[in-house]
């Protein structure tokens, strides 16, 4: 059966584009709420906050999107064996241009040869797919919009690290990332969402960065020494000081979330992704039945590094 | 809250101080990276009434277009840094009073600004549904075919857009008063 065809796949996915454009998932507007109770009243900090949490509702009550930057939107489709993947890649593609359309979406997808926007969105590997096969025989698509202004503070460093005298340890790791919170001050839209790869290659570490950013801010690492970092560095960002849009405050970051994949021996790159308080995420999993269901958070899958995962 | 009407003269921009929340009204205009690179190389005159004690906002909106004509429905600042190169040029030779867009900049703007009398407005980054309600009416659009409608010039009105004075006609930078702190916290946690 096809799957793909049967069931107007392209309007789920119009809808998950509306609803991850104009909806945050519940665990960062719940992590936005403590921000702004923290932060000190009549502070610029406490304004900013302020004034996205009534952004929030505003978006989610009208359809609009949350930012204009509607970012790269990355896809991830986990999907059963013996399915036309080009038509899932179709499907996606005309749901974005129809998204587009209905201003879910900005066009984003600029040539940087000719300079020209290809004004619907679509472009060479935008947007970016990845699919997935699993065991399961329901399709489950779950997209994420990376705005660009977070894109340009995430970072790479290769470790040890002169300057900042870090090892290739976890307290190494610690330090680089420190240093690019610091480094990214307000630019990245802070309170931010802090994505750590620790080794990989300087792609593979960097997917490993951005894999970490479809957890929920409530998950905890099942890695008890990644947990440790993962809890101690929340901590130190907003120890920074940097607050909300750089202002100066508490909530510099909302959390930090960090996996490791092996290395080589002569590397040790430890990758950052940052994503901006606007951390919009939105999955929809279509059973073979048609039963469609949207998820307010994301699925645990999404974040299992095992491919055949049934989460 | 101070209430800034636009245009405004060099006095009244010069009463601003860092950290002040502004609710900014009147007629402004976006332009972020290739409004900018398009200016500098061909300093058109079209611009000049458009900019002159105005504000320029550092924005790439998402509009919607009905019979009534264009409407800004998602329309949040946009990282100011990339204009480093641009703007104190552009503010030299246009004499914009306000520059609006998010993440701050550099000395060089710092400079320009202290030396014409303007300031730097930061905007809320992200919260593009909320300031897009400030936008009253899109009154013109320039170039949107050459630059596509996120880097095209939309000329606004908007009434009460609020920020935060985070670089004022002094000297004064809130970034660098915040980086210097967090820059003292960072080398106690390297320890
Ligand atoms: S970084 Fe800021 S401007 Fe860019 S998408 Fe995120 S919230 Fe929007």
């Amino acid at each position: 059966m096809n799957i793909v065809r049967a069931h107007k796949l392209k309007d789920h996915f119009v809808e998950l584009l509306r609803s991850a454009s104009s909806q945050l998932p519940g665990d960062v507007v719940d992590a936005l709420q403590q921000g702004f109770h923290q932060e000190d009243k009549g502070s610029p900090a406490h304004m900013a906050m302020e004034i996205i949490l009534k952004n929030i509702e505003l978006s989610k009550a009208n359809s609009t999107p949350l930012c204009q930057d509607t970012g790269t939107n990355i896809w991830h489709v986990y999907h059963p064996q013996h399915i036309c993947k080009t038509a899932l890649e179709e499907m996606i593609r005309d749901a974005t241009e129809e998204a587009c359309r209905l201003s879910y979406l900005r066009a984003n997808a600029v040539d940087p040869v000719s300079g020209l926007n290809s004004g619907n969105n679509l472009g060479l590997r935008f947007p970016v797919i990845s699919f997935y096969e699993w065991r399961s025989s329901a399709v489950r698509a779950s997209v994420m919009l990376k705005g660009g202004g977070c894109e340009n503070v995430s970072t790479q460093y290769a470790l040890p690290h002169e300057s900042l005298q870090a090892g290739r340890d976890l307290d190494g790791v610690r330090k680089v990332v420190l240093d690019a919170v610091f480094k990214a001050q307000g630019r990245g839209c802070a309170p931010g969402i802090i994505g750590v790869g620790i080794g990989g290659d300087r792609i593979t570490g960097m997917i490993e960065a951005k894999h970490q950013l479809w957890r929920d801010l409530a998950d905890r690492n099942p890695v008890a020494l990644l947990d440790k970092l993962e809890q101690r560095l929340h901590d130190e960002c907003n120890q920074l000081g940097i607050g909300p849009m750089g202002y100066g405050g508490k909530t510099t970051v909302l959390g930090v979330k960090a996996g490791a994949i092996h290395r080589v021996p002569a590397s040790y790159f430890v990758s950052i992704s940052y994503m901006c308080w606007a951390s919009r995420k939105a999955s929809v999993t279509i059973a073979p039945s048609g039963k469609t269901t949207f998820h307010k958070r994301v699925p645990r899958s999404m974040t299992c590094n095992t491919p055949n995962c049934k989460g | 809250m101070k209430h800034i009407q636009l245009p405004i003269g060099e006095t009244d921009i010069r009463i601003l101080k860092v950290g002040d929340e502004v609710a900014i009204s009147g007629v402004m205009v976006t332009a972020r990276d290739a409004a900018h690179k398009y200016i500098i190389e061909n300093w058109p005159k079209w611009v000049a009434p458009l900019l002159k004690d105005r504000a320029i906002y550092h924005c790439g909106p998402v509009v919607r277009k009905d019979e009534n004509g264009y409407h800004a429905i998602s329309a949040g600042p946009t990282t100011s840094i990339r204009e480093e190169h641009y703007e104190p040029q552009i503010i030299a030779h246009y004499g914009p009073r306000i520059i609006i867009g998010k993440g701050g900049m550099g000395d060089a703007t710092l400079a320009a600004m202290q030396k014409s009398g303007a300031v730097y407005v930061h905007a809320t980054g992200g919260a593009a549904s909320f300031i897009a309600r400030s936008i009253r009416k899109i009154h013109n659009v320039y170039m949107l075919d050459e630059l596509g409608p996120p880097e095209a010039f939309w000329e606004m009105e908007v009434e009460d857009f609020t920020g935060v004075v985070t670089m004022d006609a002094h000297g004064g930078s809130l970034h660098n008063i915040v980086r210097k702190a967090s820059e003292k916290r960072l080398h106690a946690l390297l320890q």
